[in-house]
């Protein structure tokens, strides 16, 4: 009864309870968290905007976006991934989401953050559904936990129109 | 000489019904272990509920040996959700982040681009050839959760099969052999 296996067994079997609640709590603590981000978007210039070869459209922005994403840390957050997308419907599609740009946050001192820059992934319509469209820019995050829950939301930010002459 | 044939009778019928309890334990193990299985199934509506990260393609968020718990739900797949998506024709699932999503008018049909955090690249160089989006029926689940360095389990396990079977049967054995 008083083996040293059982004794081993016992003693593994609670350490493990213990970490697994000591992480169940960790994660749910999250809850507790309301974050409050904040996040502006100007497109500074359209650097050029084409029609490709196959027709489909193809444009080149350049973007100044500021963010504040420090409310979105707390202590069971290892990383917050952001990105900015924009969205837009045509006559074919109910919805089109296309990542213009995104980030990795590694800790609460970069959270605020100003960045000038040109669209990281190409903005290409399969079509020519651009011209004078009106789209919205989005920015989403993801914070990844140390442990457990992952958290996702958005700010959607709206009015932005193409031109409507490519150039 | 009746005493000694009674007590040879009896010791067998006493070792026949431990043996036969033991086999029970042994299968109430396997059988609670795939009902448990089962039942994460069913509730997480993905065929894997679980998914052990291999590569360090979404690195620094999931590293090697990190689990991720799937969930299908009824939402559809958005920009920004990190997906577990299988090739037709390969057998090996990818877990990776949606970043463009064209949905179709009328048909419900979505067509999704991936790429890891960590590649330079979309995941278009890891279709298979001509193909360039993925389709909902591609998607087996969306991750939800994450535990780290538990998976580490199954790399090795995996890496050393001899491992895994003298475990499993050291382990059987042990069931067996327990005296009460």
């Amino acid at each position: 009864m008083h083996s040293l296996g059982y004794r081993a067994n016992a003693l593994l079997t609670f350490a493990v309870t213990i970490l697994a609640l000591m992480c169940g709590m960790a994660s749910l603590s999250d809850n507790f968290n309301s974050p409050s981000p904040s996040a502006q978007v100007q497109v500074l210039n359209i650097n050029w905007f084409q029609k490709q070869p196959n027709s489909n459209d193809e444009v080149s922005m350049t973007l100044n976006i500021s963010a504040d994403l420090q409310s979105l840390f707390t202590w069971n957050t290892k990383q917050v991934f952001v990105f900015l997308a924009a969205e837009y419907e045509t006559p074919k599609h109910s919805l089109i989401q296309i990542s213009l740009w995104d980030g990795i946050i590694p800790s609460k001192e970069h959270a605020k953050f100003w960045i000038h820059t040109s669209n990281k992934y190409r903005f290409i319509d399969q079509g020519s559904n651009l011209r004078g469209k009106e789209y919205n820019l989005t920015m989403h995050w993801h914070v990844m936990p140390k442990t457990g829950k992952m958290f996702a939301d958005k700010i959607v930010m709206q009015g932005y129109r193409l031109p409507e002459e490519y150039r | 000489m009746g005493w000694v044939a009674d007590t040879v009778r009896s010791i067998s019928s006493i070792q026949l019904r431990q043996v036969f309890s033991q086999f029970i334990t042994l299968g109430l193990i396997a059988a609670s272990a795939l009902v448990i299985w089962k039942g994460l199934i069913c509730v997480s509506g993905s065929e894997s509920p679980l998914v052990v990260v291999i590569s360090g393609s979404m690195e620094p968020g999931f590293r090697r040996g990190d689990i991720l718990f799937l969930h299908m739900g009824k939402n559809p797949i958005r920009a920004g959700d990190i997906v577990v998506y299988n090739i037709d024709g390969k057998d090996i699932p990818i877990v990776h982040r949606v970043i463009e999503v064209r949905e179709r008018q009328n048909t419900e049909e979505t067509y999704i681009l991936t790429k890891g955090d960590n590649n330079p690249l979309d995941d278009r160089v890891m279709y298979n050839p001509g193909q360039k989006w993925l389709q909902n029926h591609h998607i087996m689940g969306r991750a939800v959760g994450f535990l780290p360095y538990v998976g580490w389990a199954t790399i090795i396990m995996t890496d050393m099969p001899i491992l895994k079977y003298t475990l499993i049967g050291a382990l059987g054995l042990l069931v067996l052999t327990k005296k009460e």
